[in-house]
């Protein structure tokens, strides 16, 4: 697994500027990619498509229910317009146009959604967006796909950009660490086993990942063989490997950058539920506004860092019915 | 799109585009209006569903624009180059249903199927289910940004193609018309042509007692479109005024488009109360005969 996963990881790298960088990659490699911007561009560096192609790019101005419905006209004239603006306002203000168009309409837009999860930490809970891969996933025909890192960016755009359809696509604004190899080859609807294990499963998106990792080494340390799977598409959702994680191994975590209600945490709860149940903590924002703050403060101060995966790793293992009866206290209600 | 499938033969004359306005293809396409409305009345009775006010007053403009001015093929309806229409009001979409019906898109039959269980004919536009219709409608608001998209992607393959946009004057209540008007003319999108239906009536009352629209021609040429002010039920100022659109240079064209809501039906012409109404049998043979009549008037 070497190859597949950095250990330890050799440095940080800012997810938007390898966003940018895949862009211009994907403008040289497809003619009919065009990129619009509701003016934030140089926010997540689709800038750097701009110059490179400035009569490809289309800044609509501070009008995301514009820059939405732009995308689909371009759509129809054959070309892959690659909408970018915050995750939250694509979530939210311009929610109609994305269900009508690209959802209802199957209009081949990709939405590049910025500063996603608590990534756009300093400007405050109005900014974050924690609720989006909830939304989105609501809706049918819509792919979501979150990126773990700067390899995963560039290995996954092309692949978004093909997609035949609409696809969500959730970056960080920050530095994160490099997490994965040359071996890592994701695929748009199949989840990568990153690290074996028999005791539980611990199921990650996005910046979770590289934590859900720390969080299995550590409990490594302890006798804890916890099984780490990368879920980078939360829909369409690979219930076969949920299903697969949860019979051998028999206890869940899941992990993300996101609300606990109806995220990642929910779309597993919903495959175990109809078709394995199994005993499965969330962790996540749990269901709260949060606040301003340095990033990896946030992060930790709500709930999401190896520590809260590590106690919910427990208390999964301690659910199952093989387990011995110890005294856990629930996060529900 | 959904593919053309049990395609018919266009029953309906086409007067080719760049053709003269000759006295007959007006006279022909004003009759056809008339004819078209009274497939609508029939549509709605016979479903108890639909809406017949906002259908009415497009009738003409709808005529102009499938039977002369747009180049489109029913037998190759995703043709790249062929024009677009975007039909932004779209709970008007029984008048756009039997356009496409009768530009051959589908069997004239077909229409009597609007709004049914599984029909092809849904409630509002949907693309993936109905032949001709480009984009999905109903949510309001939608159109012009749309159609700037397809407008730039024209230009962008250095096509000649042609976006067209209707739009209900109730509309224009929402913001995203007017997000999509600055984009379009910030990028001089002379191949985008705007057409408003300013019948000045929406589902409650009338535009000027809902949200006053007027000045309406000052609004747009603030926002930097050309505009151009027509009785949308004159057929002859409907080819002429999208004529000088297509002449345009540098800058995108609205065509204020002064219509009745309702037309054609003494007891319906602007009364918000045929917004969506449906009418009883007695009502609906009083249409029908005052329709004919109008027919009656155009033919030679």
């Amino acid at each position: 697994m070497e190859r597949l996963i950095l250990n330890p990881s050799p440095g940080v790298t800012l997810m938007r500027k390898a966003y940018g960088e895949a862009l211009v990659e994907l403008g040289h490699a497809r003619e009919d990619v065009v990129v619009l911007s509701a003016d934030v561009q140089s926010s997540d560096f689709s800038c750097m498509f701009e110059a490179a192609f400035p009569e490809r790019f289309i800044n609509v101005g501070i009008a995301e229910p514009a820059l939405v419905d732009v995308a689909v006209g371009l759509a129809n004239g054959g070309k892959v317009p690659i909408a970018n603006t915050f995750g939250f306002l694509f979530a939210t203000r311009a929610l109609e146009m994305v269900r009508t168009h690209l959802a209802f309409s199957g209009a081949n837009v990709k939405l590049a959604a910025a500063y996603a999860g608590l990534s756009d930490s300093f400007d405050g809970p109005t900014h974050q967006t924690i609720a989006d891969l909830a939304i989105l996933r609501s809706l049918p025909n819509m792919a979501v796909v979150v990126p773990a890192d700067a390899r995963a960016v560039r290995r996954l755009l092309p692949q978004v950009a093909a997609w035949n359809g609409p696809v969500y696509f959730r970056l960080c604004r920050n530095e994160l660490p490099d997490i994965f190899g040359e071996d890592y080859q994701p695929e748009i609807g199949k989840a990568v086993m990153l690290m074996p294990g028999q005791d539980a499963t611990i199921i990650a998106c996005g910046v979770m990942v590289g934590i859900a990792l720390e969080a299995a080494r550590r409990l490594a340390q302890e006798g804890i063989h916890a099984r780490v799977v990368e879920i980078h598409t939360i829909k369409p959702l690979d219930t076969e490997m949920v299903v697969h994680c949860a019979r051998e191994t028999g206890a869940l975590v899941t992990a993300e950058e996101h609300s606990i209600v109806g995220g990642l945490g929910g779309a597993v709860a919903e495959c175990l539920g109809e078709s394995y149940p199994v005993p499965l903590e969330r962790v996540g924002v749990r269901d709260t506004f949060t606040e301003s703050g340095p990033y990896e403060d946030l992060l930790r101060k709500y709930g999401l860092s190896s520590d809260a995966i590590v106690d919910a790793t427990r208390r999964a293992m301690a659910r199952k019915p093989s387990a011995a009866p110890i005294e856990v206290q629930s996060m529900c209600g | 799109m959904a593919s053309t499938n049990n395609r018919v033969a266009p029953a309906a004359r086409v007067y080719a585009f760049g053709m003269c306005h000759s006295a007959e293809m007006i006279a022909d396409l004003s009759r056809r209006a008339y004819e078209y409305r009274a497939q609508v009345l029939r549509m709605v009775y016979g479903r108890k569903s639909g809406h017949i006010g906002g259908a009415f007053s497009i009738a003409e403009i709808l005529c102009c624009l499938y039977f002369h001015q747009m180049r489109v093929d029913p037998a190759r309806a995703e043709w790249p180059d062929r024009d677009r229409l975007v039909f932004s009001k779209g709970h008007a979409c029984a008048m756009l249903y039997t356009m496409l019906a009768h530009r051959g898109y589908f069997p004239v039959e077909e229409l009597e199927t609007f709004r049914a269980l599984d029909s092809r004919l849904q409630g509002h536009p949907e693309p993936a289910k109905t032949p001709g219709i480009e984009a999905a409608a109903g949510p309001l608001g939608h159109g012009v940004a749309i159609g700037v998209g397809m407008a730039l992607a024209a230009r962008m393959e250095k096509s000649k193609r042609r976006t067209y946009v209707v739009l209900g004057d109730g509309e224009l209540n929402s913001g995203v018309i007017w997000e999509g008007a600055m984009v379009a003319a910030k990028y001089g999108l002379d191949n985008l042509t705007v057409i408003v239906d300013y019948n000045g009536v929406q589902q409650s009352g009338t535009t000027q007692q809902i949200m006053p629209t007027e000045p309406i021609a000052a609004k747009w040429a603030s926002f930097n479109w050309h505009v151009i002010e027509i009785h949308g039920h004159n057929v002859a100022e409907i080819l002429t005024a999208l004529d000088t659109a297509h002449e345009m240079h540098g800058r995108p064209v609205v065509i204020i488009a002064r219509t009745t809501k309702g037309k054609g039906v003494s007891f319906m012409e602007n009364s918000p109360a045929w917004h969506g109404g449906v009418p009883t049998g007695e009502q609906f043979q009083k249409a029908l005969a005052e329709l004919e009549e109008g027919a009656r008037q155009w033919s030679a």
